[in-house]
């Protein structure tokens, strides 16, 4: 069957895909973008996440069709549309200043939902973002320096945002 | 494999009926796993996604309508207050990911007696409405849908609709044991709903049994027991023994199996527990909501 997803901005066609394969697979073999990391293929481990019409999702558990037609986010998107492969997004670079990154096979599906994660909470309590981000998993870091970065990336944020307030361009 | 993807329930029920050999699916969480793994092979999959009247979600005075298509996030954010243990139950569902896609339909058309927010339909006496392309539409209690483990009172031209949640009128609770926190099938839960208007207690029991039960007998003897000690009246402390008892009933009416995820007798103990101990948290819920009024 032919999905067409709206990707990062962009809209990707895909021909030849088999109805029962997951949006995952449609990402990954036909559309050249191997980010989203394919591991447990059952939305246990989370290294899959994108964003689904702004909803976080595991992309192993979308049939291809029904996110046909639909936009998608997947961590090549995160610094934006139009990023080139070595622009990075706050969340990924705060990732690497804290040092949450190992073997980073569960990297992109996490910066994907902390960046999700911060837009609908700016200032996320320990205890609230180990809920939120208790869909992706690490068996690396014991996930002290990703909370690090999460902390990072979010007093950034608020700095960025408070910074572009008091500076009242008003634009 | 065909992709099915109506755009309203008439064309969905009516390619429910013409393609019997179709699965349904809506937010894969059960499906996609099993096609992932070569243990599903449907000839196709009915894609309910796209289908507006399974994914209205509407609170009236009595209660709400959640359909089939609701995803568990939707409804933690709509119904806090009307449906509180659906609430904590949705909450314990897998992860983030998975709650922004897993629906109640899909919890209820897999029919596993782990499904999580089973017990608390069943404990505050939800319905599923289910519809087919050429007969009446029907209403069905939870504790009846579940006929067998994976199977439920479906027929097999029929899709699931909406479930009717009355309002909560009473405190209620949802306990659910597993390995950790998150991302687990539950080893064994309960979910208990308060009905102070009509002075009885209702209870779902998920993950010890074939299917989802309730404990009738524990129902009739904590009901007596409020009325003997008054507390139905006075919303006084609940006396020694009154939890401990409960839990021992429910315990008892649980129908176990040693399996990978538990035995039958640590099953029995863990009701035992989460039941004694919802039945304090939702009686100390009932006596601080009477304190502030």
């Amino acid at each position: 069957m032919k999905v067409s997803y709206r990707v990062n901005g962009v809209t990707v066609e895909a021909d030849g895909v088999w109805p029962g394969a997951s949006l995952l697979t449609v990402l990954r073999d036909h559309m050249d973008l191997p980010g989203s990391k394919n591991a447990c293929e059952q939305g246990e481990c989370g290294s899959c996440s994108v964003l689904l019409d702004g909803e976080l999702v595991c992309a192993c558990l979308v049939q291809a069709g029904q996110a046909d037609g639909l936009d998608v986010r997947t961590v090549e998107g995160l610094a934006g549309d139009g990023a080139t492969e070595t622009d990075v997004g706050d969340v990924q670079q705060a990732f690497l200043d804290a040092g949450a990154v190992q073997c980073g096979f569960c990297t992109p599906g996490l910066v994907v939902a902390v960046d999700h994660l911060l837009a609908r909470n700016p200032d996320p309590s320990d205890a609230e973002l180990r809920e939120e981000l208790s869909g992706n998993l690490c068996r690396c870091t014991g996930y002290v320096k990703i909370i690090d970065a999460v902390h990072l990336a979010a007093a950034r944020r608020r700095a960025t945002a408070g910074a572009g307030a008091a500076g009242g361009s008003g634009g | 494999m065909d992709f099915l993807q109506p755009t309203s329930l008439d064309d969905a029920l009516a390619l429910r009926a013409e393609r019997l050999d179709a699965t349904p699916i809506a937010g894969g969480t059960d499906l996609m796993v099993d096609i992932n793994f070569d243990r599903a092979r449907p000839a196709a999959t009915l894609d309910l996604t796209r289908v507006p009247e399974l994914r209205e979600l509407e609170v009236d005075a009595d209660g709400a309508w959640v359909g089939a298509g609701v995803p568990y996030l939707r409804i933690l954010e709509a119904l806090g207050d009307v449906a509180p243990g659906l609430c904590m139950a949705a909450r314990t569902v897998g992860s983030p990911q998975i709650r922004a896609r897993g629906t109640l339909g899909g919890n209820l058309g897999t029919a596993s007696p782990a499904g999580d927010t089973l017990p608390a339909l069943a404990a505050c006496e939800a319905t599923v409405e289910v519809a087919s392309a050429t007969r009446p539409r029907r209403e069905i209690a939870v504790r009846d849908f579940i006929v067998r483990p994976r199977r439920s009172a479906l027929e097999p031209d029929e899709l699931i609709v909406r479930v009717r949640v009355p309002r909560a009128r009473g405190p209620q609770q949802f306990g659910k044991v597993g390995q950790r926190n998150a991302m687990v099938i539950s080893v064994a839960s309960f979910g208990l709903a308060f009905d102070l208007d009509a002075r009885a207690v209702g209870t779902g029991i998920g993950s010890a049994g074939p299917t989802i039960l309730g404990a009738p007998a524990a129902e009739a003897w904590v009901a007596e027991a409020f009325g003997d000690h008054d507390l139905w009246a006075t919303r006084a402390a609940l006396p020694d023994g009154v939890a401990k008892r409960f839990g021992e009933l429910v315990g008892e009416a649980a129908s176990p199996i040693d399996d990978v995820r538990g035995t039958a007798r640590y099953r029995r103990h863990a009701l035992s527990v989460l039941a004694a101990r919802a039945l304090a948290w939702a009686w100390a819920d009932a006596r601080r909501a009477e304190d502030a009024a």
